[in-house]
């Protein structure tokens, strides 16, 4: 299949790259970028390991064709890591358990980063409603929810 | 620069996140399908269509012929079974003569990448007599079948009769007898990272390395060396970061030693990644068990005698199954006091995946069936479910009927401990219609005190590696696979040497790097490898000691440790700093490298009967937990509303992890109570993928309390024993019985879904009408 340039912000620094029109944002991000922090976890769709932000949304980036994203900004666990020092929500999953095998960890972090953008104060029901698609089989969850709920608590 | 003199705080008994942890939450953590694979070719397996059959021929020739095909790998390539228990080694990487399964592999393709390797796929053809399949134990046990292996007629692959005290005598002394059946289906791991490896061939040397997804390294090694021929010393096994395992990576897996026999035919390096469906196939989960228990009770509730059958459908292949069947007898006891004890057991081979190992192995389903029984006799008796576990307590140290040591023992205080969170006395019989509580009482090993392979090395080999730049490397072949073993070994070093964290490193693990150890299964790392960190960190400690005791002038007795510093005892000024110390101590030997070992002494080695090494463990968990459920009686559907949970670990080493060690497990119990199982049709596996296989999402999930017990075992490494495990098998009983509570009805099976409810709601409302 014939190639055509991608151009994108990934992490907040621009991008071009050659990629064919049916390359999933997954493959692009973790093939073509080299990006591996973002997870396949599942045959697509099922497990959440894969959420991304794009322009801000949480999105299942192996649902996602990566020309979708053309001219958008990409966000992914790398890039929450700022100058060096862990996001709210990463300093929070690493201190209160909210990561075990850690392999569902960077879907999970980037769908509550997506909620904390637009809810800075969740309720545990909030946070319940924002994860329900990120699949965890480690923790039982209850430690996911403090984590979310210490990182809101940190930011305010 | 390290001036502190300060004792530091102590490591032992801290709440502290996981020491990779940092790694994990910044996408760093390399797991083995993010390892730089360069220009590695894909690995595709080509299954079975067929659930039994012979095979006639497996044609690969136009496969191979496709363009970008480097090559094929069929049966005819290895003739070498494997099995992780010795005596049952009866599969082969890939199927020959006949298939068992499917999805069994019969063949893998290399290809230069994916869509060239699936396109060959689908040009491979295999001809075969079909068989009759049996996908039940029941049917694969009937009369006249056509036996799975040659050598287990019926189908059986182990039979197990135990029989301990006087059971008859029992059941006539007893004021109550009560018998009922439960069907427990088959659930699976669902751990987080799909499975896949990645192996190299070093075509000059002839040498393999492979990076895996494994809980047990060196059981790998040893069966990759095997199925390829080739020495053990010219195998590299590295695990790198593992995204979970719960028991499915507890035995070396076909698509292991294929990517090996690939990686040698195809002359190159072969990254295999194996799909969602795939990694379900591979399964090696709990298999569907049905008990039949029988309970003898007094009128006080004092138990007199306990009698079980365990039928297990067992899959295709031995896999642990034997360890399996075993486990669901050995404890059933262990936990309480019952003078007699009857075991039936029976695996049986079906044309189902292999099952193997899972989270609780073996004693799970059992302990439904215990616990379940225990409280509808407590009912019939009108005895508060608690009185009765209290009536039948151990008295620690004890050696049970079956030769099981128990030398620490919490439960009465985890009974305390969940009667009093959850006002049990004060809200039991209370609650709102549609709504339950239940409890149940658990327990597991802390390590198998009978490896899987009897070789006379000890249990468990820890390496500390000092050099001049003041750094300790913890070297363990204990596979981190998320549970935080890695963080315990350095937390125990810690503690012996007064040091942080920023001192250590753990290197965990890697066959050419790191000493052999038996790997992460049946709970044993804290209790054992933890055991020989402690011992190679008091050896190190000494030798540190000695060289302070030169430095200082004094003798080695005066010395006095304070971690980051060494000092005259009691001589206030006299601190030397840890890194003069360490340069002292490298003086004439140079780099240090300290060992620990631990091994489990004779008579915590189980008894001299038939079975006898599975159940025996140095020290056991105890839990107990309450559960609150809330039935809508429309849908049928069960939400499962708190939790609270004790559980005895002996002591904490890291509170924060044995939380959340017993919350995993607690709601991987949920998820095996109310939703998950795995389904198939004629074999053909129907939910293969986690949409239809449930597990719980994090709005189902119950708030869970633990309540940590610390009976401080006189054998644990600072009286530790397990965290992970014992506390999931009183999950499903506490929810089960919950359900009695809110509706009146006793369901015996699981998962309790809604149609299951609904059908039991139908039935009753019949009987009442």
């Amino acid at each position: 299949m014939a190639k055509s340039i991608l151009r994108l912000t990934l992490n907040g620094m621009p991008r071009e790259d050659a990629v064919t029109d049916n390359t999933l944002l997954v493959d692009y991000l973790r093939e073509v970028t080299r990006l591996t922090g973002t997870k396949m976890g599942c045959d697509g769709g099922e497990c959440g390991a894969c959420t991304v932000l794009v322009d801000g949304q949480p999105r299942l980036s192996c649902l996602s064709l990566a020309t979708s994203c053309a001219g958008r900004h990409v966000e992914t666990i790398e890039g929450q890591v700022q100058g060096g020092a862990l996001s709210p929500l990463q300093k929070a999953f690493h201190e209160k358990l909210g990561s075990q095998c850690g392999y569902c960890t960077p879907g999970m972090i980037m769908a509550a980063e997506g909620l904390l953008r637009k809810n800075p104060a969740p309720t545990d029901q909030d946070i319940r409603d924002a994860l329900g698609g990120n699949i965890c089989r480690c923790t039982g969850y209850v430690k996911i929810i403090e984590s979310v709920r210490a990182a809101a608590g940190e930011a305010e | 620069m390290r001036t502190g003199v300060e004792t530091s705080k102590p490591m032992v008994g801290r709440r502290v996140g996981l020491i990779d942890g940092v790694e994990k939450v910044s996408g760093r953590a390399d797991y083995t399908a993010d390892l730089d694979h360069g220009p590695a070719l894909v690995g595709r397996i080509y299954r079975s269509p067929h659930a039994h059959a012979e095979i006639i021929r497996v044609d690969v020739s136009q496969a191979l012929a496709l363009s970008g095909v480097i090559a094929i790998i069929t049966g005819d390539d290895c003739d070498t079974p494997f099995g992780i228990i010795p005596i049952v080694q009866n599969e082969f990487p890939m199927a020959r003569d006949r298939v068992r399964y499917r999805g069994e592999p019969v063949a893998a393709v290399a290809a230069i990448d994916d869509a060239t390797a699936e396109r060959a796929l689908r040009l491979i053809k295999m001809d075969v007599r079909p068989l009759p399949a049996y996908f039940e134990a029941e049917t694969a046990r009937e009369a006249g079948t056509v036996n799975l292996h040659d050598d287990r007629p019926g189908n059986l692959e182990r039979e197990v009769h135990t029989e301990f005290g006087d059971v008859d005598g029992g059941f006539k002394t007893a004021d109550l007898v009560c018998e009922e059946t439960y069907d427990c289906a088959e659930v699976t791991h669902v751990h987080m990272e799909p499975h896949a490896s990645l192996a190299a061939w070093d075509v000059e040397r002839g040498r393999v390395t492979l990076h895996s997804v494994t809980q047990v390294p060196y059981y790998v090694h040893l069966r990759v060396a095997q199925c390829m021929g080739i020495d053990g010393s010219q195998v590299r096994v590295v695990k790198p970061f593992i995204g979970g395992g719960f028991g499915a990576r507890t035995e070396t897996l076909n698509f292991e030693i294929i990517t090996c026999l690939m990686a040698r035919a195809a002359c190159a390096t072969v990254r295999m990644k194996l799909s969602r469906e795939e990694t379900f196939l591979t399964h090696r989960g709990r298999p569907r068990t049905r008990v039949r228990m029988k309970i003898g009770m007094t009128n006080k509730g004092k138990m007199t005698a306990c009698e079980a059958q365990v039928e297990q459908t067992g899959g295709a292949y031995g896999g642990y199954g034997i360890v399996t069947i075993l486990y669901a007898g050995s404890l059933l006891n262990a936990i309480y006091d019952i003078p007699a004890v009857r075991y039936d057991g029976f695996r049986v081979y079906t044309n189902t995946p292999p099952c193997g190992a899972m989270r609780g192995h073996g004693t799970v389903d059992v302990r439904h069936a215990f616990e379940s029984l225990t409280d509808a006799m407590a009912r019939q008796l009108d005895l508060d479910p608690f009185a009765v576990r209290r009536a039948n307590l151990l008295t620690a140290p004890t050696r049970t009927i079956n030769d099981l040591e128990v030398r620490s023992y919490g439960l009465p205080q985890c009974l305390d401990w969940v009667e009093k969170q959850s006002d049990w006395q004060g809200r039991k019989g209370k609650l709102k219609p549609g709504k339950g509580m239940g409890m149940a009482c658990s327990h597991y090993v802390s390590g198998a005190a009978k490896p899987v392979h009897w070789t006379g090395e000890p249990h468990a080999v820890v390496n500390l590696k000092l050099d001049f730049d003041g750094g300790i490397t913890i070297l363990t072949g204990a596979a981190d696979i998320g549970q935080g073993s890695s963080t315990i070994l350095a937390q125990v070093v810690g503690e012996v040497l007064g040091i942080e964290f920023d001192r250590l490193t753990v290197i965990a693990n890697d066959s050419r790097v790191t000493p052999k150890d038996n790997g992460s299964y049946s709970s044993r790392v804290t209790f054992m490898v933890g055991n020989a960190a402690l011992q190679a960190a008091q050896n190190l400690k000494s030798i540190l000691t000695e060289a302070a005791a030169v430095k200082l002038d004094v003798s080695p007795g005066d010395v006095e440790c304070l971690g980051e510093a060494y000092a005259i005892a009691g001589q206030q000024g006299s601190e030397i700093p840890f890194n003069d110390v360490v340069t002292q101590a490298l003086v004439d030997t140079g780099t240090l490298t300290v060992k620990g070992t631990f091994t489990v002494p004779r008579e915590f080695q189980g008894g001299k009967y038939r079975g006898a090494g599975v159940g025996p463990s140095m020290a056991y968990s105890y839990s107990a937990t309450v559960a609150e459920i809330s039935i809508d009686e429309i849908t049928g559907r069960i939400t499962v509303d708190k939790i609270w949970v004790a559980h005895d670990c002996g002591k904490a080493l890291n509170p924060l992890s044995v939380e959340g060690q017993v919350q995993g497990g607690v709601w991987m119990g949920v998820g095996q109570a109310i939703s998950e199982e795995t389904r198939y049709f004629e074999g053909l596996p129907i939910g293969a993928n986690m949409l239809d296989y449930r597990v719980p999402t994090i709005v189902e999930s119950p708030h869970i309390d633990v309540g940590i017990i610390e009976s401080i075992d006189p054998n644990g490494p600072f009286g530790a024993k397990e965290a992970s495990e014992g506390s999931l098998s009183s999950t499903l009983p506490a929810i089960a019985n919950a359900l009695y509570d809110a509706i009146g009805i006793r369901m015996n099976d699981t998962p309790l879904t809604p149609d299951r409810v609904l059908a039991a709601l139908a039935k009753q409302k019949r009987k009442a009408g």
